[in-house]
């Protein structure tokens, strides 16, 4: 908690709260199932913040708070990009046209 | 800049252009691999270039997180996706209030106004999306019961638990010591998220989890903000937009505003469809049933079948026996469409998932949109589990709880078969207005049933 929250980061968030909308209106409804497995997958990006905590070792409290936070994340990274990678694996073409390329 | 901020540039470089990747079904397989090179390379620039005393804690939650994902993503049906969607989000929420709960436990005593301010909010965004996509999770599992649970005087109370938790937090920015207040504005969280959905129906939930996605999002680009770490707090505005982008959609699709559903106002509408429902069920004429021998006649002549499905294919499983029929109909020159509604199912994008997991080619699959036009000039629909969204009462029935929703036009076609388990009304508790039209007809019974009745049908009449 050392950091002071400075103007900079929140330019980051706005600007990254823009392209976010500008990228994410382009998915189609086809994906947007697989849309909210990705972006789980992606926001368990919270599991580097667990680990940082995780790794001082302050008290037992925050060890095991930190501890449940790191499963909590790893969870989602994993489990995320391997649901997400299944489901977009299951999306196909017909036959006829992936003949003709 | 020092190694782990370039190590989480690259991967915030990684994460966009997986985003970008998924605006078309052909990219995304490989963009979503980039996005999880993003999100290794972030791990092992945390691991090895940060300041960390011991591994232990670090490597149980590794490998512990990691055996945990395993069952919930390699092996469960797509039928269960959206409430393991659910927990994700309910598991992404908890972390990031956690971590929240364990730097105000360590630095309370030294916290400025405008840090207490951001943890607070962390917290609690955190604890009412952990308890409120646990209480999403559970309706759409059939853990807790699935219809709207309401009592006298319900958004008052959850208002003013609102306003609460609000007053709480300013309190706390002045006076961040006062850790008895802190819990209690956990508790209160923790207790919101579950009132806030207690009074929210399943069919409800496609918004629900999209609105959960945002908060997730938010939550995770607070903790983003507490660490003083940018790549959270890109990824967070990201899954942020998202949800929200999502939640609106979904709004849009039921043609309800979002403050609408962002007070939770959610019982409201059934409420009154019970109210309204016996000024709009006077028909003056039966529906006519059919059965599987009396409707296979129906394909003989056709050229052009569409099918709207809906959450009662989900809910009978029935997505494998009805491709199964359409594979036998394509292979007599029948073209087929299928026409998809956004809140058609239970989550964002569902019936694509499911019917994608049948082998079903995604170039067969459109939206609303795309397809509306196309019904008029098509010989027969096949209606697989889908109701409020085909009921043409939307369009005209000022009084109709659904009024103003866009639907499927199904109504429209040369000919309408409903593939239904009862007369029972759909969860709007409206009757459908399609089901009593000249050319509807409907075959009762469980959709998969049907469905493998007609295949087997189709395919001994052909044959012979």
């Amino acid at each position: 908690m050392s950091h002071t929250i400075g103007i900079a980061d929140v330019y980051i968030f706005v600007l990254a709260s823009f392209l976010g909308f500008l990228l994410i209106s382009r998915v189609p409804p086809l994906l947007h199932t697989p849309l909210m497995a990705a972006t789980n997958a992606i926001s368990g990006i919270a599991l580097v913040g667990s680990l940082a905590v995780a790794g001082e070792n302050y008290d037992m409290i925050t060890n095991v708070l930190a501890l449940i936070a790191v499963t909590c994340s790893t969870i989602n990274v994993v489990g995320g990009f391997l649901i997400t990678d299944r489901i977009l694996g299951m999306f196909k073409k017909s036959k006829t046209e992936s003949h003709q390329q | 800049m020092n190694l782990l901020q370039l190590c989480y540039l690259l991967s915030a470089i990684l994460f966009i252009l997986g985003i970008k990747s998924l605006s078309s079904p052909e990219t995304a397989r490989r963009g979503m691999n980039l996005a999880s090179l993003g999100m290794l390379i972030a791990i092992l620039g945390t691991l090895f270039a940060s300041h960390i005393v011991t591994y232990k804690w670090i490597i149980a939650g590794l490998i512990l997180g990691t055996l945990l994902s395993l069952p919930i993503s390699l092996w469960i049906p797509m039928t269960k996706i959206p409430q393991r969607i659910a927990l994700s989000h309910a598991g992404g929420a908890l972390a990031a209030c956690l971590i929240g709960v364990a730097e105000y436990y360590r630095y309370r005593s030294n916290l400025s106004p405008l840090s207490m301010g951001i943890i607070s909010i962390e917290v609690m965004l955190g604890a009412l999306t952990f308890t409120g996509s646990l209480m999403v999770a559970g309706k759409l599992h059939g853990t807790l019961p699935a219809r709207p649970v309401t009592y006298k005087g319900q958004n008052i109370v959850n208002l003013s638990l609102f306003v609460g938790m609000v007053l709480l937090l300013l309190y706390l920015i002045l006076y961040p010591q006062v850790n008895l207040l802190f819990y209690t504005l956990l508790s209160l969280a923790f207790l919101f998220g579950v009132l806030l959905v207690t009074p929210i129906g399943a069919a409800d939930m496609p918004v629900v989890i999209a609105i959960f996605n945002a908060y997730g999002g938010l939550t995770g680009a607070m903790m983003g903000f507490m660490l003083g770490n940018r790549i959270q707090i890109i990824t967070g505005a990201l899954d942020g937009a998202s949800g929200f982008i999502l939640s609106i959609l979904m709004c849009r699709a039921m043609n309800r505003s979002i403050l609408n559903v962002l007070f939770g106002a959610f019982g409201k509408l059934e409420e009154d469809a019970h109210q309204r429902r016996a000024a709009t069920s006077q028909y003056k004429k039966e529906p006519q049933p059919i059965t599987v021998e009396e409707a296979l006649p129906f394909f003989d002549q056709a050229k052009s079948v569409i099918i709207a499905p809906g959450y009662g294919m989900a809910a009978s499983q029935a997505h494998h026996a009805l491709r199964e029929f359409v594979d036998k109909l394509k292979s007599h020159r029948i073209n087929i469409k299928y026409a998809i509604h956004p809140v058609a199912g239970r989550m964002p994008g569902h019936m694509n998932v499911l019917l994608a997991e049948a082998n079903v080619p995604y170039t067969d699959l459109f939206d609303m949109d795309e397809i509306n036009a196309e019904f008029s000039h098509t010989d027969i629909v096949l209606v697989v589990g889908a109701n409020d969204v085909t009921n043409p009462a939307a369009r005209h029935i000022k009084s109709s709880p659904i009024y103003g929703m866009p639907i499927l036009n199904v109504d429209k076609a040369k000919k309408v078969i409903v593939l239904k388990r009862s007369m029972n009304p759909g969860f709007s508790g409206v009757e459908n207005e399609l089901y009593v039209q000249d050319h509807t007809w409907l075959l009762f019974g469980d959709a998969k049933d049907s469905l493998n009745k007609l295949a087997y049908a189709f395919k001994r009449a052909w044959n012979s």
